[in-house]
């Protein structure tokens, strides 16, 4: 099998990372293998059309109709895909709840896999040496350097996302929020909160 | 045995370094013609998704240490096209032809963009594999953590849960066995569970003694209890 070949092709390009994706993204248009205009497209949809606002929605819906929450903590695949959140890297969706014992928090130690259509590209810490190292063997002491420190009585459950599962956390309401607009109430929903790494914001 | 990716539970690495909700999806430009080139290539239909990571995670461990996510991404692109015969060292060195490629008509175009990326790519499969456990039941990971069809191949059981007793949470369905297919021996679909593992199972320090643990492990990981 082709193992450790110690003579990686790769070098062959030029070092410095800009260049060489250059460099590759040149010879493969050369050949007609690569569009550059679909290559603008694919960044163009992960930096302005897909990220967390999508999981943002999936949540406040989850916090505003019991039926909704209950249905998509059993069958999350098919409960986002009907809100139009299907695709790349959230094929197969699992939401996990937040509750007062039991807090969940989500990392991919192997990679970086991550819920794509719910929350978008991930950001640099989650795809850090640090975090994928971390977050299962100390996610106290990771939460902790997030500003997040939970009560002794609330247990953490990490999700090492080591199939093609993808895990997204279902943060608990914020107190002092009743009668918010839905609009208001995704405001409260970060990133982070989604992750695990964080908690909603607290209205002002 | 072990690949440098394999990094769960390794210490030293420092801090983490959170950045805002409102950081730029790419921090340089060149970060998201790196991801977008390595998507539209995979269009190319030469190679599945466990074939990409196993070709990020043979990059040699000192070049995996010091290289950037997306040179990860970018290099392991490299090594891969050479590796499946769409280009060729010369290609890379800038000494190859600019004939059309045979492989061209495949191209991703832009229109199609949306449509692909919404289509995504399951990996369920039907499967004849036997469910061998039940939700609840306790079980033991294999030790050590390694590919039993290849040695040295890719696999999806992390070292620091090698030999570990933890219990079925879920049964997610019949999966594609990644171990297989990123070595081109097939899908070899089988079930696919969560299972959960005490933090004190897998750590000589735990932080609380309730806290858990769960990673997604194919059938042929566990050993019944």
């Amino acid at each position: 099998m082709p193992h450790d070949d110690h003579d990686h092709p790769h070098a062959l390009l030029p070092p410095e990372p800009a260049l060489r994706v250059k460099a590759l993204e040149t010879i493969l248009t050369r050949k007609g293998l690569i569009d550059p205009a679909a290559l603008d497209e694919i960044i163009d949809t992960y930096q302005n059309k897909i990220g967390p606002q999508n999981g943002a929605r999936v949540v406040v819906r989850a916090w505003t109709d019991p039926e909704f929450k209950q249905t998509l903590l059993q069958d999350a695949t098919r409960v986002v895909a009907g809100l139009g959140y299907y695709g790349r890297q959230g094929e197969h969706m699992v939401v996990v709840e937040n509750t007062p014992k039991q807090h969940n928090m989500v990392v991919c130690t192997l990679c970086s896999c991550y819920p794509w259509p719910l929350l978008g590209i991930p950001p640099s810490w989650y795809k850090s040496d640090a975090y994928r190292a971390r977050a299962v063997r100390e996610p106290r002491k990771v939460l902790a350097e997030f500003g997040v420190s939970l009560p002794v009585e609330t247990s953490v459950r990490v999700w090492d996302s080591t199939a093609e599962i993808r895990y997204l956390v279902l943060p608990m309401r914020p107190e002092g929020t009743e009668g918010m607009s839905e609009d208001d109430l995704a405001a409260l929903v970060t990133r982070d909160s989604m992750i695990g790494t964080g908690l909603p914001r607290v209205p002002s | 045995m072990t690949r440098v990716h394999d990094m769960g539970g390794r210490f030293g690495d420092g801090r983490v370094t959170p950045e805002g909700e409102d950081a730029p999806v790419f921090a340089e430009d060149w970060h998201g013609r790196a991801l977008a080139v390595t998507l539209a290539a995979g269009f190319l239909g030469q190679w599945n998704i466990d074939v990409s990571r196993h070709a990020r995670e043979k990059l040699s461990p000192k070049d995996y240490a010091r290289f950037s996510y997306y040179e990860k991404w970018i290099s392991g692109l490299a090594d891969l096209l050479v590796e499946k015969g769409v280009l060729t060292a010369e290609d890379l060195s800038g000494q190859g032809a600019n004939d059309p490629h045979p492989l061209a008509s495949r191209v991703l175009k832009a229109e199609s963009v949306s449509a692909a990326l919404a289509k995504g790519g399951p990996a369920d499969r039907p499967s004849n594999e036997p469910v061998l456990f039940e939700v609840g039941q306790s079980v033991r990971t294999l030790h050590p953590a390694a590919n039993r069809l290849v040695n040295g191949g890719h696999t999806r059981l992390p070292i620091y849960a090698a030999g570990a007793e933890g219990w079925i949470l879920r049964l997610h369905g019949t999966h594609v066995l990644p171990d297989s297919n990123a070595h081109g021996l097939g899908e070899a679909p089988e079930p696919l569970y969560a299972v959960v593992f005490a933090a004190s199972e897998l750590w000589a320090d735990p932080e609380h003694p309730q806290d858990e643990v769960v990673l997604d492990l194919w059938q042929s990981y566990l050993e019944p209890l």
